[in-house]
């Protein structure tokens, strides 16, 4: 998938995880994280296997995490990059 | 005569204040106190550098300390329990000496046997008169119990008074005396009550909290020590509390009648002494207004001193926590051998300490940790905890959403516990399912300087708590 335009997806709730994905020509994803130190490799892991499973290959992403599941991270990102791909607001 | 100074800096004077003098302060004011900032304020303005405080807890309000660090005004911290920028400050690295982390018990016991004097003890007094009685039971910012600042006042060389109600001589109903009071120093205001205590405690709403107050209170009924006479503490936290409300409909449905309550006081434990569930209240700090209106006026709420509730022998013949059947407890991590930190959170960030935590486990015939199995990502089982405030062997359940588990030390409260249909499960199983709900965190980094010592009751240096990564 392209990314064309800015989205969001998720909430700075505990457990969750707030992603921001905009356009750019390589994959750079940026990690903020209260269990960065525990869970910070696992959570870029995830990420990228997402990306990359959704065939995106430019992406500015930036996780502002606070203790989300795997699971959440990756209903978040599946999320933002389908509204990051498409022309039209179905929010 | 009396004992009347003008203001702060002359009473800290007239105490002989002098650089590297150890000064003491009390918890009861909690995040509303006034006192030990305006204390060391006044002692800057004097112009003495290198000052111990020994202070029963730091609160958030306690921030101005830092700047105060900084400038070599105060360059060793003594406490049991520290949350707020201090304690991010401490674990940044500001101090060169660690900070000494004690126990509820531990630390009167220090201060009784003379191996840590105190120079000036500073009492924040809801309500003194002329001389220095001194009560927490009166004033616009009373607290009830003063049960922290008995040892300080006893045994500190000198003792200022600082309070914003004075009343007529002499107080009767003083809980500290005059005769252990050299300085009494009138103030506009020694806290602001909105921090002293809250107008209410609540239990919880949340469905987790609710099943483990469930099982918690399940898990009392199936004890050997459900019984007549049983004496019972547990903390403010909102799981806590419910088992306090559950348990007291289950001990009237059976008509148990307990001997006391004890700990840091809230309207629960007053309404179960009310309803008859139990026949005192032993009280060193009150946690709500129904709490300080109770021990004002019921004589069966009783005000007691930190070594008479948690010291350990030898500083003491006894005291309360020998005695007490049940103690509720709360957790940040634990490790596969029940081992509990309640100093660090899951960045390495001091943001709390034992207070009674250590104490009440130690005398405690059941000593129960409730504590969700995890918290966000964070499992709360790990293979070690980063900190070690309450040694293992005196922990004997852990109650969590997903389970029991019973130290097999106790073996004695495996057999009864099997006998109930509460879901049993070792510890092991327990870090088990949390991580595969989580996964398994890596170890947390931590930088080589020591910046908090975790001093066990007996005096034992037991854990060090290191300088962030």
């Amino acid at each position: 998938m392209q990314i064309i335009r800015q989205a969001m997806a998720g909430t700075l709730e505990s457990s969750d995880v707030l992603v921001e994905i905009s356009p750019a020509d390589r994959i750079c994803i940026e990690l903020e994280s209260p269990v960065k130190a525990q869970f910070g490799d696992s959570i870029l892991a995830t990420a990228k296997e997402v990306l990359e499973a959704q065939g995106v290959q430019g992406a500015q992403v930036r996780l502002q995490d606070q203790g989300a599941l795997d699971c959440t991270l990756r209903a978040r990102l599946e999320t933002c990059i389908a509204r990051a791909s498409q022309e039209e607001d179905h929010a | 005569m009396d004992k009347l100074v003008n203001n702060l800096k002359e009473a800290l004077k007239a105490a002989g204040i002098k650089d590297g003098a150890t000064l003491s302060f009390h918890h009861h004011m909690r995040n509303g106190d006034y006192v030990l900032n305006m204390t060391l304020a006044a002692a800057a303005e004097l112009g003495v550098k290198d000052l111990t405080v020994n202070a029963s807890a730091i609160f958030p309000v306690h921030a101005p300390l830092i700047d105060l660090i900084k400038q070599g005004v105060v360059t060793s911290l003594e406490c049991n329990y520290m949350s707020g920028p201090v304690g991010e400050a401490i674990s940044q690295g500001i101090l060169d000496k660690p900070v000494i982390f004690r126990t509820h018990g531990g630390r009167p016991a220090d201060i009784a046997s003379g191996q840590f004097p105190i120079d000036i003890a500073v009492i924040a007094a809801p309500a003194a008169d002329k001389m220095g009685n001194i009560s927490g039971k009166f004033g616009p910012s009373q607290c009830g119990s003063l049960g922290y600042a008995f040892a300080d006042a006893e045994f500190a060389d000198q003792v200022i008074a600082v309070t914003d109600h004075l009343m007529p001589y002499p107080l009767v109903e003083y809980s500290i005396p005059e005769t252990q009071v050299n300085y009494v120093v009138q103030v506009d205001k020694i806290g602001d009550p909105k921090g002293i205590v809250s107008g209410t405690t609540k239990i919880t709403r949340d469905p987790i909290g609710l099943l483990m107050a469930q099982y918690a209170t399940q898990v009392i009924e199936a004890s050997p020590y459900y019984q007549d006479g049983m004496s019972f503490q547990t903390g403010a936290g909102g799981a806590s509390l419910a088992t306090a409300a559950f348990l007291k409909d289950r001990m009237l449905e059976r008509g148990i009648k307990g001997s006391y309550g004890m700990g840091g006081i809230t309207s629960y434990l007053v309404d179960m002494l009310e309803a008859g569930c139990f026949e005192s209240l032993v009280d060193v700090q009150c946690f709500d207004l129904g709490a300080v209106e109770s021990i004002r006026t019921n004589p069966k709420h009783r005000e007691v001193s930190a070594l008479h509730y948690a010291a350990p022998r030898p500083a003491v013949a006894s005291s309360l926590v020998d005695n007490l059947d049940f103690v509720i407890l709360g957790a940040t991590e634990m490790d596969k051998n029940f081992n509990v930190n309640v100093h660090t959170n899951s960045q390495g960030v001091i943001m709390g300490g034992s207070g009674g935590h250590s104490d009440t486990a130690a005398g405690a015939k059941l000593a129960m940790i409730i504590a969700p199995l995890t918290r966000a990502r964070m499992p709360l089982i790990l293979d070690q905890v980063t900190c070690l405030s309450t040694p293992g062997e005196t922990i004997d359940i852990l109650v969590t959403q997903y389970g029991i588990a019973v130290n097999p030390r106790r073996e004695d409260l495996i057999q009864a516990l099997s006998a109930s249909k509460l879901p049993l499960r070792s510890i092991e199983d327990l870090q088990k399912t949390a991580e595969d709900l989580v996964g398994k965190p890596k170890p947390l980094p931590h930088g080589d300087k020591v910046v908090g010592q975790v001093r066990y009751r007996t005096g034992e240096i037991i854990s060090e708590i290191y300088q962030l990564n």
